[in-house]
C-alpha cells in the first residue's frame, strides 16, 4: 500500500534553516546538511527545502548545498525558490534534487508550469500555493517569503489549484497561511476541498503542532503528506514517534 | 570492481552517482561501446519517456551491445522497463530481453498517477538479493508504467495492481522503484546486487 508521507520542511535563508512564525521575524534554527541528515535518519520520508529569500529577492536558489544535500541523504527532496527558468531548474535537478517547487514565478508566468513538466516530467514539478483564508475566502497571496512584498493575487486557492493542476502539476503544498507556525493544527475544511479537487497528491502545511494534528489531516482529507516544520526542528515531535503512533491508529506509514 | 553507468536515458544521474559514491564503488558515466562491454557490472538508471529513452540508445548504437551483455545488468525505473518487449508509453518497441510489455496503470480506479512514494515490497522467493530485507520493506517509486507479474518477477508491489518490483532473467535485473533513494532498504538491495558479481 501507497504510504502517507511526513515531510520535514527545512526553510533556508542564506545557506541556514530558519523558521518564522506566520511567514515573518526568522530565527536560525540549524544547519542545513545536518537538518537534513537527522530527519532522513529518523524516517522522514521525504525533505522540502525553500530558499525563503530567493523569490522575493529575485535570485536564484545557490546550487552548492543542494549537491551537499543530495551527496548526504538518501531519500527524496525537493527545492524551491527562485526557479523561474528551464535552465535554473535543470540546474537544481543537475546538483541531484528529485523535484522542484515553483510558487511565485508560477503566479507570474502560469505557463513555466506546463514548460517544466514537458522537460522534466510532471512528478518533478511541485507548486507551492500560499493560501491565506479571509471571510470564508481563500486568497492566494505572493511573494510571502518578505513581509514587505507580500501581495494578494486575483486567484482563490480553488481556482488556482485547478489551474496549475490542468498545466500539469505533479503535486501541491498547501501552505495554509493563517495556521502557519501557531501549531492549532492542519486547516482540515481546506484540504478537504483541494485534495477532493484535483488528482494529484496534495501536501497539507501550516499548523502540525501535536501528533493527534498529522493523525486529524490523514483520517479526515485525501492529502498524501504532511508537511510540518517547527515541530520537528524544535523537538517537539520526534518522526519515529509520530509513525509509530500513526502505524497504531491506522494510518500507512512507512516504519522499518 | 569496475561499474559502468549508461548515460543516456535521461538527465537526472547524480543520486544513482551518490549511492555508488557511497558504496565506494568505482564508475564511469558512459555511452562507450567498449568501457560498457568491459565493465563488470552495468547500470542502465533512466528516468523520462520509453520512446525518448530508446531513440538515445538506438541513435548511440547501444540497444545490440546491452542485449549481448553477459555480466550483472541492472535497469532502474525506467531502465527497468526498457529491459522488456514493448511499452505503451509512445508505443515503442523495448531491449526486448526480457518477456512483457509495459501497460499504464489504470485510469478508472480513482488512482493518483503517477505511482509516486513510499510502498511495500512483496517477494517470497531466497534471492541474494534480499538478503538482510524484510517481506514488505517500504521503498521510494515515481512510475505512470508497470511492468506486469511474470516467472522472472522476484518481487512485486500493489497499486490498484500487482506489477513487478524487482525482475531477474539470466544476468539482467531491474527495480522499478529507486533504490539509490530508498534509504537504508534501497542501499541494501544496492549492496546486495553488487555483492552478486563476485
Amino acid at each position: 500500500m501507497l504510504k502517507k508521507r511526513i515531510i520535514p520542511c527545512l526553510d533556508v535563508q542564506n545557506g541556514k534553516v530558519v523558521k518564522g512564525v506566520q511567514f515573518r521575524n526568522h530565527q536560525v534554527v540549524g544547519d542545513i546538511i545536518e537538518l537534513a541528515k537527522r530527519y532522513s535518519d529518523s524516517g522522514a520520508d521525504e525533505l522540502v527545502f525553500y530558499d525563503i529569500t530567493a523569490s522575493s529577492d529575485q535570485r536564484q536558489v545557490d546550487k552548492k548545498w543542494i549537491s551537499d544535500i543530495a551527496r548526504n541523504i538518501n531519500i527524496p527532496f525537493c527545492v524551491a525558490g527562485g526557479i523561474r527558468t528551464l535552465a535554473d531548474a535543470e540546474n537544481v535537478l543537475a546538483n541531484g534534487a528529485d523535484k522542484i517547487s515553483i510558487n511565485s514565478p508560477a503566479l507570474e508566468n502560469p505557463n513555466l508550469v506546463t514548460e517544466f513538466a514537458k522537460r522534466f516530467g510532471s512528478q518533478c514539478v511541485v507548486v507551492g500555493i500560499d493560501s491565506y483564508e479571509h471571510n470564508g475566502v481563500y486568497h492566494v497571496k505572493q511573494y510571502t517569503g518578505d513581509v514587505n512584498k507580500t501581495m494578494l493575487t486575483k486567484h482563490t486557492m480553488q481556482d488556482w489549484a485547478l489551474i496549475v493542476y490542468n498545466l500539469g502539476a505533479g503535486e501541491i503544498v498547501l501552505n495554509c497561511m493563517n495556521q502557519d507556525g501557531v501549531r492549532k493544527g492542519y486547516d482540515l475544511v481546506q484540504c478537504k476541498i483541494i485534495a477532493e479537487l484535483v488528482n494529484i497528491p496534495v501536501i497539507a502545511s501550516g499548523g502540525a503542532g501535536t501528533l493527534e494534528h498529522f493523525y486529524d489531516v490523514f483520517s479526515s482529507t485525501n492529502v498524501t503528506g504532511a508537511l510540518a516544520a517547527s515541530v520537528f526542528h524544535n523537538n517537539i515531535i520526534q518522526i519515529k514517534e509520530l509513525k509509530t503512533y500513526l502505524k497504531a491508529k491506522g494510518i500507512a506509514v512507512r516504519c522499518d | 570492481m569496475n561499474v559502468a553507468v549508461i548515460e543516456s536515458c535521461g538527465a537526472n544521474f547524480k543520486s544513482v552517482l551518490n549511492a555508488l559514491d557511497r558504496l565506494n564503488l568505482n564508475y564511469k558515466l558512459t555511452i562507450d561501446k567498449t568501457i560498457i562491454q568491459q565493465a563488470d557490472v552495468v547500470l542502465l538508471p533512466g528516468v523520462g519517456s520509453a520512446g525518448f529513452a530508446m531513440n538515445k540508445l538506438n541513435n548511440n548504437g547501444l540497444t545490440d551491445v546491452i542485449c549481448q551483455l553477459k555480466q550483472p545488468v541492472l535497469g532502474i525505473c525506467l531502465g527497468m522497463q526498457l529491459l522488456y518487449e514493448y511499452s505503451v508509453e509512445d508505443n515503442v518497441p523495448c531491449l526486448g530481453i526480457i518477456p512483457g510489455r509495459l501497460n499504464k496503470f489504470p485510469d478508472n480506479m480513482n488512482l493518483i498517477i503517477p505511482h509516486m512514494g513510499w510502498n511495500n515490497l512483496i517477494f517470497d522467493v531466497n534471492h541474494p538479493l534480499f538478503a538482510d530485507i524484510k517481506l514488505n520493506n517500504d521503498v521510494y517509486f515515481v512510475h505512470s508504467y508497470y511492468a506486469p507479474i511474470n516467472e522472472y518477477t522476484l518481487a512485486s508491489c500493489n497499486y490498484g495492481v500487482d506489477f513487478t518490483a524487482i525482475v531477474n532473467y539470466a544476468n539482467f535485473y531491474g527495480m522499478q522503484f529507486h533504490p539509490e533513494k530508498s534509504s537504508e532498504v534501497g542501499a541494501k538491495l544496492l549492496a546486495n546486487f553488487f555483492r552478486l558479481v563476485k
